[in-house]
């Protein structure tokens, strides 16, 4: 497959690092500003090299990628909310040339995915979005698999740093302003580490869940979300008393998607540690399944990608 | 006739070895004179022993009644007749048997407490979820003042924990506490 990649962060980057490894093509890379075309294959090493140094990736305008000779649009440019913009133009300019999407950006997959699909549906391309929920966790493989119809809820932890912060809370008795601060000085949380701490991100993946289980009918509105910035070392300390910690669990339905600091035993499937994911699959006829591992990440997040570009048909 | 193992009707039926079981039966009575003896001697009469009466006078529920908890040992076989006995009688059984407050869940509660009134917090979590707290742990590491923890351990009725856990819910939001809710579902709880 030829690749077209939008958005030159961790995620972007690596699927340009790692796509060869998969035996795939890359014919376009875009950052925001600049991008490098070409339909023989772009110069991948060269371009990682020239964003390593903060140069231009190349002398193409971001909007020629739509141009390439590209059989998949990887969308990895930064999720936003709302509107979802500007990935969900990016999605529908290639839906409606015929193109495979397969997206990192978790936007217009949890908020505006009954559209996405009516696009899929009059496209000779398909959409596949398995990074956009625990990045090397395969979540919704593992749900395709099972046949959606099968599954009754996902529950879990799929935010790493609220899951450090609170790990690192319970372990060392410390307040949650002190774990922050360390926990960004390590780089888990970023400068601004609202979205993971309130709740959000964890909730954008609980939303897509929720539209794969019920085929669509959720956004971000639709969830009850609560962060864990009022959990003082206290309430873990209780919580340890009687066997339990408190991890941000999330919880997917047909019924809702609800996000919040739950009480969890201490030693149970679900309360992993540090930034690990972990995802519990409810299915009807086969019990609960549990998948754990690295939910973001580069490298990781890249491989959810490429294993998506793999399961595409020809088009 | 089918002799099917499971039949409820197989499970009513009297054990034989002359044991005693405690049970806890839910009465809720109208208010006027007498009332209260007008529902016990029932009990005594089809072959109960009264453990203890919780009368909560001062409590009226929504249909203008006060609820009375009654716990009493019978024999397995005798406590059916009571609770007939006692609805013959007129007195109306909200609940009845061992299923009462057969599950237990524990919630953390975080924020002003003591400012929000803790036991005021604690008697309306009692009558709202239709809970009894069992158990009450307190960490206020910097003060009564500041934001504390409560990790409570609540008796409910077998299949009434989701409706407990939103009366706490409604509790805490209008106390503006955190709860922290235990996970129920999936084989994680």
């Amino acid at each position: 497959m030829k690749l077209a990649i939008l958005g030159a962060g961790d995620v972007g980057r690596s699927v340009a690092d790692l796509a060869g490894e998969y035996g795939h093509d890359v014919v376009a890379l875009a950052d925001s500003t600049t991008a490098t075309v070409d339909d023989d294959g772009i110069d991948i090493a060269g371009a990682l090299e020239r964003k390593a140094g903060d140069e231009a990736l190349g002398s193409s305008e971001p909007d020629d990628v739509f141009d390439a000779d590209y059989d998949v649009l990887v969308e990895a440019t930064p999720t936003t909310l709302d509107d979802a913009e500007p990935g969900f133009s990016h999605v529908t300019r290639a839906l409606e040339a015929d193109r495979h999407v397969v997206l990192a950006n978790k936007g217009p997959v949890a908020e505006r995915y009954e559209e996405l699909r009516a696009l899929e549906a009059d496209s000779a391309g398909s959409i596949r979005f398995e990074a956009t929920v625990g990045g090397a966790i395969p979540v919704l493989s593992t749900i395709e698999d099972s046949t959606p119809q099968a599954v009754t809820a996902a529950r879990g932890v799929l935010n790493g740093t609220a899951n450090f912060i609170l790990t690192r809370m319970a372990a060392e008795g410390l307040d949650y302003e002190h774990v922050l601060a360390e926990a960004q000085d390590l780089g888990v949380a970023e400068a601004d580490p609202t979205f993971d701490v309130d709740g959000t991100d964890a909730a954008l993946k609980f939303v897509i869940l929720a539209n794969v289980l019920a085929d669509g009918g959720f956004s971000l509105e639709d969830a009850t979300v609560e962060g864990i910035q009022n959990i003082p070392g206290s309430a873990l300390d209780l919580a340890a008393e009687d066997g339990r910690t408190i991890r941000l669990i999330g919880e997917a339905t047909r019924d809702g998607v609800r996000v919040g600091p739950r009480l969890v035993p201490e030693n149970g499937p679900l309360a992993v540690t540090g930034t690990r994911n972990i995802v519990q699959i409810e299915t009807r006829n086969a019990g609960s399944l549990h998948s754990s591992g690295r939910g973001a990440g580069g490298p990781e997040t890249a491989t959810a990608v490429l294993s998506d570009v793999g399961r595409l048909p020809p088009l | 006739m089918a002799a099917v193992s499971d039949d409820p009707v197989d499970e009513d039926e009297a054990e034989t070895d002359g044991g005693v079981r405690a049970y806890t039966v839910r009465l809720e009575l109208v208010d006027e004179p007498g009332e209260l003896l007008r529902a016990l001697s029932p009990i005594a009469n089809n072959g109960g022993n009264l453990l203890s009466i919780h009368h909560e006078r001062g409590n009226i529920t929504p249909r203008g009644h006060i609820p009375v908890e009654v716990d009493l040992e019978s024999p397995p076989d005798r406590f059916d007749g009571i609770v007939d006995a006692l609805r013959d009688a007129g007195v109306n059984v909200i609940q009845a048997g061992a299923e009462h407050y057969g599950e237990e869940i524990s919630v953390v509660l975080v924020g002003n407490l003591v400012e929000r009134d803790l036991s005021n917090t604690l008697s309306r979590i009692e009558d709202e979820a239709d809970a009894v707290v069992r158990d009450l742990s307190l960490a206020a590491p910097d003060g009564t003042d500041a934001v504390s923890s409560a990790r409570i351990r609540l008796a409910i009725d077998s299949g009434r924990s989701d409706a407990a856990l939103e009366a706490i819910r409604a509790i805490g939001s209008e106390k503006e506490l955190t709860v922290v809710e235990p996970l129920l579902g999936g084989d994680s709880a």
